[in-house]
């Protein structure tokens, strides 16, 4: 049996798991659709997502349900719900995916700055990850979006409510933790004979961080970014709901769950399709998230 | 034992210090608005804006405002007792409608707390004994998409279904109910929806970890010696498994009940509860910054406490830690 | 008088994605009453997975236990799940090798004693407690009443060991079974420990099974040794004559990496080359042929098998090159002619 790398391991254990491969197929797609809605709405005849149109509520003023027009009916303004919901999705991924990658970003360089400098500066980031680690982030989070939702904003109107605010949120809510394990990573990896090794040949010490520490903490950070894309995805939906996330017309399909919420026994399609797509979204995260943890880890308790 | 507490109490003392100064930060010097404005109501004069601002001291420098506002949080300092501030909606002080709305909000998580961990620990306990059985699936598969669901999307659908007013199957109170409620029994019969919504998701999450933490509790070696002991298999499970593994589970615990106390904004706002979440959510709503800033304030001092009291407890169950 | 444990043809494979894992293949050993026992071997020869068969706690859903394992004429194999909880702490009981992880943190050791006491005696808890405390002044621990309400991080290493033999013991077994006892201890801790299984042996008439890696462990408390190699037993025979006459190749690596006080001085310790064989993809053959320095090529086709030795009874070996020729080895070997040496006589038969 020929050695394979532990990529190629990984990726094979991954394609056994038959529910998580489905799992990423769908967030395959979903992303596709996120990126071609424009043309996918043409192709579908759906009008834009803010065109909101009278026609389309009946006698009462209340908003049709789904017909050929509108697959997945009208919303209380008009507005086609179908091409809310493919807009909803690019929302809910751009935040995701950037406000995790930052989040991985800045965690991986604090952790590894206070990991492999010690010191004062490892003390500092150190108590400031604690801190930050006890904090109720999600409560912050609201507040500080409110505080900003006014509309002047915050900060002398640098950070504008909206996309912004919920990116900030994230990042600040998420790097600690990300930093805390890196670490620890790099405090344990650095006692071990390669890096000796390697700094007893000379090797300067960006050299050390990035040939022999990096490579490993590749498992890890994987790990910690599928498991909070789908945390973020319902942090940002969470926020919308509130309103203080992002902001109308925008769609945003927890948002779109605050609008539906007065009205669903008179409009279901309302309530359900946003809905179900969140729910699927992040089940899907979390499907890929449980597949990668038992792709890199098979004797993780996680095992079915 | 009495060190490691005094070691937490400081630290503690200092968390408490960091929120304050952050919630300050975060309202009232972030925001580009003037609080003075929006407070004065509709087309202020110069004057009154003046006068208002003079009132709230405003006018005095940020670090002699976060001392004022220290002073007036601390129950000793300060002329005024403890106080949170005023809604600028309402015209009333923040602290008393607080503690007004406590013990609905204390209602709810107690009995979202109780239905999460009946369901839950039983649920994590058989998956981890029974590891790849098609109940161990199931209820995985299950607690996955309870996790997925955002708490007010569950919420919406049960009440589309359940609600005694508007629902498809008439059969359970739903939105609003709780303000209509008189006796406890109603009052309980309300919540049943919130309690089955809200504990949904934490069920979810507490079977699926204690499930984890079983599994590899079950790998130790002193299981093993356990067994070879000759003891009972629920024996082994319960009293040396189970009783290793449950205590992060009580340290998540602390976190969640205190995380609820603060007010669980998304369940309240769905069913119309009249608790600190919904009032944080109204405020919301309306930019009220100073209830906000309460209640925010508020949620974080019963965290920063659970995660006390956690800390403590952990050293009572893990004898290990006390040293 | 029938031998107190009886083990046939023992085979416990485990069924994994990568393949058979023949941990254990076809051992073969009797303890009798009283007796000291030594299993030695590398990790990986299946010498502590065919203890713990014994014991019935391979529970593993992929293993597949076959053969035969009598105790007191009892099959163990075969016997139920509440039938073998009966006898594990009771008639047969096991020590580990790293006291620390193998006590529970979260319990009072002599709470965790008095556990294994109620659970297989009908006796009140203050009883309980007062065998435990009973138990751990027997094996030596001071103030055995204070200590009892200990926990075992609070012990130090060599204590939590002698803690475990005090619970091990505590129902007066009649087999106990130590997988590496010393392994996780301090070198001047080890003699203690060792001396104290041998004490408590001798007064309480429980035989003993030691598994080890360390010949040096066994040398002076076992009877009978067996050596294990990629789950089978590569030589069986009495204390003295693995010591003294050895025939298997294996056992004389063993043997000569063990520091003696009696070699030559400036006598090189000899590790044994290579590694430790797959058990999924055993060696053809002999599966010790890749490390041997006398293999043939006969020896990479066909299987050895456990025989005896001829004149010597007790004595068995599983290895092709004939009885004479590894005495003749043997003698070399004992002359510091190496493997591979032109001095060497039996080397020049070699047709390879």
């Amino acid at each position: 049996m020929a050695a394979r790398s532990p990529l190629q391991l990984f990726w094979r254990r991954f394609r056994r798991d038959k529910v998580a491969l489905a799992a990423l197929t769908f967030i395959v797609l979903l992303i596709l659709v996120a990126i071609f809605a424009p043309v996918i709405r043409n192709v579908l005849g759906l009008p834009d997502p803010n065109a909101g149109s009278t026609e389309a509520l009946d006698d009462f003023g209340l908003p049709a349900g789904p017909s050929s027009e509108h697959p997945m009916g009208v919303d209380a303004l008009g507005r086609d719900i179908m091409s809310r919901v493919l807009d909803g999705a690019r929302v809910s991924l751009l935040v995701a995916f950037i406000g995790t990658g930052l989040s991985v970003i800045i965690g991986v360089t604090m952790g590894m700055i206070a990991g492999f400098y010690r010191g004062w500066v490892d003390t500092g980031i150190a108590r400031t990850i604690d801190v930050l680690l006890a904090f109720p982030v999600l409560l912050l989070g609201v507040g500080l979006a409110s505080a900003c939702s006014g509309r002047e904003g915050c900060l002398g109107g640098a950070l504008q409510p909206g996309l912004t605010v919920v990116i900030t949120i994230i990042v600040i809510g998420n790097w600690p933790y990300v930093a805390r394990i890196i670490r620890g990573q790099v405090l344990s990896l650095r006692e071990k004979e390669f890096v000796e090794a390697s700094k007893s040949l000379g090797a300067s010490n960006t050299r050390i961080i990035f040939r022999e520490i990096l490579p490993n903490l590749v498992a890890p950070i994987i790990v910690y970014a599928t498991l909070f894309i789908p945390a973020n995805i319902l942090l940002e939906a969470s926020l919308s709901f509130l309103g203080v996330g992002v902001q109308p017309p925008q769609a945003s399909w927890g948002q779109m769950l605050s609008d539906a919420s007065s009205i669903i026994s008179s409009a279901w399609w309302f309530m359900l399709f946003p809905g179900l797509a969140l729910l699927f979204t992040v089940l899907a995260f979390n499907l890929v998230g449980d597949g990668m943890q038992d792709a890199l880890n098979p004797k993780s308790s996680r095992q079915r | 034992m009495a060190g490691y507490i005094a070691r937490r109490l400081v630290w503690m003392a200092f968390l408490l210090f960091v929120i304050t100064l952050l919630t300050f930060i975060i309202f009232s010097v972030l925001p580009a608005g003037d609080p003075a404005v929006a407070r004065a109501g509709r087309q202020p004069s110069a004057e009154l804006i003046a006068t208002i601002r003079e009132q709230l001291g405003l006018d005095k420098s940020k670090p002699t405002q976060f001392l004022n506002y220290i002073g007036d949080i601390l129950p000793f300092v300060g002329g005024n007792g403890v106080y949170f501030g005023f809604s600028y909606q309402n015209n009333t002080e923040v602290l008393p409608e607080i503690l007004e709305r406590m013990p609905v909000t204390i209602f709810l998580t107690a009995g979202a707390v109780i239905l999460w961990l009946a369901i839950g620990i039983p649920i994590g306990v058989l998956s981890a004994v029974k590891t790849g059985s098609w109940m161990d699936r199931l209820a995985m598969g299950i607690a996955l998409v309870f996790i997925s669901a955002p708490v007010y999307f569950l919420g919406l659908v049960v009440l589309y279904l359940f609600d005694n007013k508007i629902g498809i199957w008439k059969l359970l109170p739903g939105n609003s109910a709780y303000l209509e409620a008189g006796s406890i029994g109603e009052k309980a019969a309300a919540l049943f929806l919130p309690w089955c919504v809200l504990a949904a998701a934490f069920a979810a999450i507490y079977a699926r970890f204690l499930r984890g933490n079983l599994i590899d509790t079950l790998q130790e070696d002193y299981i093993r010696t356990a067994r070879a002991k000759g003891l009972s298999e629920r024996r082994v499970v319960f009293r040396h498994g189970v009783r290793a593994a449950i205590t992060p589970i009580v340290t998540l615990l602390g976190l969640d009940i205190g995380l609820l106390l603060g007010g669980a904004i998304l369940t309240e706002t769905v069913f119309n509860i009249p608790g600190i979440g919904r009032y944080a959510y109204n405020a919301i709503t309306v930019s009220d910054l100073p209830v906000i800033q309460g209640t925010v304030l508020f949620g974080a001092f019963f965290i920063v406490l659970m995660s006390l009291i956690v800390d403590i407890l952990y050293a009572f169950i893990d004898p290990r830690v006390r040293y | 008088m029938p031998p107190l444990l009886e083990v046939e043809n023992l085979q416990v494979h485990f069924e994994t994605e990568d393949g058979l894992v023949k941990a254990v293949d076809g051992v073969s050993y009797s303890v009798d009453s009283g007796q000291t026992f030594g299993i030695v071997g590398e990790s990986g020869s299946g010498k502590s997975v065919s203890s713990l068969t014994v014991m019935g706690l391979t529970r593993a859903r992929n293993a597949r236990i076959s053969g035969s394992v009598r105790f007191n004429g009892k099959d163990l194999l075969g016997a139920s799940e509440d039938e073998m909880r009966q006898i594990r702490g009771n008639d047969i009981a096991m020590i580990f090798q790293d006291p620390l992880s193998s006590l529970h943190p979260f319990y009072k050791v002599g709470a965790q004693i008095a556990e294994t006491v109620r659970s297989h005696r009908d006796v009140t808890k203050a009883q309980a407690w007062d065998r435990a405390v009973e138990m751990l002044s027997l094996v030596g621990i001071p103030e055995p009443r204070r200590r009892a309400d200990a926990y075992p991080h609070e012990f130090s290493g060599g204590m939590r060991q002698r803690a475990m033999i005090a619970m091990a013991l505590a129902n007066d077994p009649k087999l106990l079974i130590a997988d590496e006892p010393t392994t996780a201890l301090d070198v001047t801790v080890q003699a203690q420990i060792l001396e104290l299984i041998e004490r408590l042996q001798s007064e309480f008439d429980t035989a003993v099974v030691v598994i080890t890696h360390d010949l040096g462990v066994v040398a002076e408390m076992a009877d009978e040794i067996a050596v294990m190699y990629a789950g089978r037993i590569v030589e069986k025979a009495d204390t003295d004559t693995i010591f003294a006459a050895p025939e298997h190749p294996y056992t004389w690596g063993l043997l000569s990496s063990i520091p003696r006080l009696d070699s030559p001085r400036g006598e090189e310790l000899v590790p044994i080359g290579g590694r430790p064989p797959s058990l999924i993809n055993l060696p053809t053959g002999c599966s010790f042929h890749p490390r041997c320095p006398y293999v043939r090529e006969a020896h990479k086709r066909t299987e050895p098998k456990l025989e005896p030795v001829p004149g010597r009874p007790g004595h068995e070996v599983a290895c092709l090159l004939p009885s004479e020729t590894r005495r003749k080895l043997w003698a070399e070997l004992r002359q510091g002619i190496k493997p591979g040496d032109a001095r060497s006589d039996v080397m020049e038969e070699k047709a390879l």
